[in-house]
């Protein structure tokens, strides 16, 4: 049975496509066939991060248009075999990308992948919308800063209301929190939210925590997914986020080593 | 100093209101439609509010040519007011149009208010019992502090409590979290929420609420000016709360005694009380 996973965050900048990449490539390292969908047209940025733009020929619009067959529009992984790209479109108008065409899409995927996640836009508008709603099970990237976890709580309401297991009234769609960006001496610092405090929030299954590291910003210039960097924190916890969502038990949570509930506490409450 | 007359006073009402759902982008058979089912009873409308729900069409790339359907609805007696849903685009052309902006999500209209009163489980007992002496300090808010705006109007209150019957709603159960930009209406009834209510979130209820998680988001009881709904909640970290219209902010934090701790909201003539609940 393939399942349709959304990437997604409402806030911009924290991390959806970087995981994307990783988690993508990670599914697909452990055997899973998978194909990543980038939602975001107008501004695609899954392929370069995955160091594939050069190879860019046809894009998403083009199959829900009907002009080529998602064949010729999917992109073989240079690391991984068993992944594959669909890219978003540059040039089009992002209202191109409407329900019933990536309905079609993804049933058509379905017939061939074990896994199909789908990259979302940052934003709650029609391209976000699209991005999620089919999905089955969600991960919910969020930086440890108030106005990121307010974005994804928006974001969890959405998924709760109105997603299509939400409209068709079948089991709602599983929930993943992924923090990102994560810097445990500033958390101890009182200058970014505890994942305790995220938590405490959002009240979704925890998935992993990915630090915050230089090495993600040369891993995207150099388009190669983070979770192929060599003795990189970064690459461990996608690992571990892969592993949690393969159902792999008592990976222990690591990169949290340090919790403190000064900045929550103090946002609360009096001066 | 001589104590000015309050000139006026602000207040949340829920007053009936018409929706028209547009299911079209396309004006013109709209317009026919709306001629067709309107044109024999000219006189249905007469200057009357309407708001324009457009969640059918929030997904179309088009916006609606609002300054034409608001002159054809006004030549049909009806004022448009204000559009509900609809893209960031449509809202945006809407507004150029001279519309207002109601939130995202409607809630259900009123109800009739005078001719069908709604009793309100809870504020009978209110009415039975009320020698029963307060427990704990009571932690008034002052009439003075600017946080606190409020005159209720008891006169309608005492009506509309002598003249209910009987028929009553079952409370409403919420069992997930509520979450940011979410609001929920209970209707003519009483409200329960086992989740988290988050910051961004509102609760309504023309009953009482009771919340048995944090509060973090706004609860408003008595929302049709029933004085005696209450609210109670297991965590106070609220950003309002409010009964019967009188509500209260915490724009400089919440007192340390009452932060994070069980309490229960009501009200006491004008002043809006806070209490810790004490087991």
């Amino acid at each position: 049975m393939s399942k349709v996973i959304v990437v997604t965050s409402g806030k911009g900048g924290v991390g959806k496509t970087t995981t994307s990449a990783s988690f993508s490539s990670g599914l697909a390292l452990r055997g899973n066939k998978t194909v990543v969908i980038d939602f975001d047209v107008g501004l695609r940025n899954l392929d370069l991060i995955m160091g594939c733009e050069r190879r860019v020929v046809y894009d998403i619009i083009n199959v829900i248009n009907g002009e080529v067959s998602l064949k010729q529009a999917l992109i073989k992984d240079k690391n991984c075999d068993n992944l594959y790209i669909l890219p978003a479109s540059q040039t089009r108008d992002k209202d191109a990308l409407n329900l019933e065409g990536v309905e079609r899409i993804l049933n058509e995927l379905k017939e061939s992948f074990d896994c199909i996640v789908c990259d979302s836009p940052a934003g709650i508008e029609s391209g976000a919308f699209t991005a999620m709603y089919f999905a089955d099970e969600a991960l919910i990237v969020t930086n440890p800063e108030v106005s990121s976890v307010r974005d994804s709580d928006r974001i969890l309401g959405i998924l709760a209301a109105k997603s299509k297991r939400a409209v068709d009234g079948l089991e709602p769609v599983k929930e993943h929190l992924l923090v990102t960006r994560y810097d445990p001496k500033r958390v101890e610092a009182g200058e970014m939210l505890s994942v305790t405090d995220i938590q405490e929030i959002l009240r979704i299954p925890l998935i992993g925590v990915i630090p915050e590291s230089e090495s993600v910003l040369q891993a995207s210039n150099a388009g190669t997914p983070a979770i192929h960097l060599d003795k990189s924190d970064v690459a461990e916890a996608y690992r571990d986020v892969v592993g949690r969502f393969m159902g792999d038990a008592g990976l222990p949570m690591r990169f949290v080593t340090a919790e403190k509930k000064g900045f929550f506490k103090r946002l609360l409450g009096g001066r | 100093m001589a104590r000015e007359e309050p000139a006026f006073k602000l207040k949340i009402a829920n007053l009936s209101l018409f929706v028209l759902y547009v299911n079209t982008t396309d004006m013109d058979q709209l317009k026919k439609q709306l001629d067709m089912r309107f044109n024999k009873t000219q006189d249905f409308f007469s200057n009357t509010p309407v708001a324009l729900d457009l969640s059918a069409i929030e997904h179309f790339n088009i916006s609606p040519d609002f300054t034409g359907l608001i002159s054809f609805m006004l030549d049909h007696g009806m004022r448009a007011t204000g559009v509900v849903g609809g893209s960031t685009e449509q809202r945006e052309a809407a507004v150029q149009s001279g519309l207002g902006l109601f939130p995202d999500t409607i809630i259900r209209p009123a109800l009739k208010s005078a001719s069908i009163p709604v009793a309100i489980p809870g504020s009978d007992a209110e009415n039975t019992q009320p020698e029963l002496p307060e427990l704990g300090s009571a932690i008034g808010t002052g009439a003075g502090e600017p946080n606190n705006s409020c005159t209720p109007d008891s006169d309608t209150q005492q009506k509309s409590v002598s003249q209910a019957h009987p028929a009553f709603r079952p409370t409403m159960i919420i069992s997930k979290p509520v979450r940011t930009g979410q609001r929920i209406y209970a209707e003519g009834a009483n409200l329960v929420v086992l989740g988290v209510v988050n910051a961004g979130a509102e609760l309504i209820a023309d009953g009482d609420i009771h919340i048995y998680a944090p509060l973090r988001g706004r609860a408003i009881a008595g929302a049709q000016g029933n004085e005696g709904a209450r609210v109670f909640m297991h965590s106070l970290e609220a950003e309002l709360v409010s009964i019967a219209g009188c509500f209260k902010v915490f724009e400089n934090g919440i007192p340390e005694n009452l932060r994070g701790k069980p309490v229960q909201v009501h009200l006491d003539g004008s002043d809006l009380i806070i209490e810790p609940l004490l087991s």
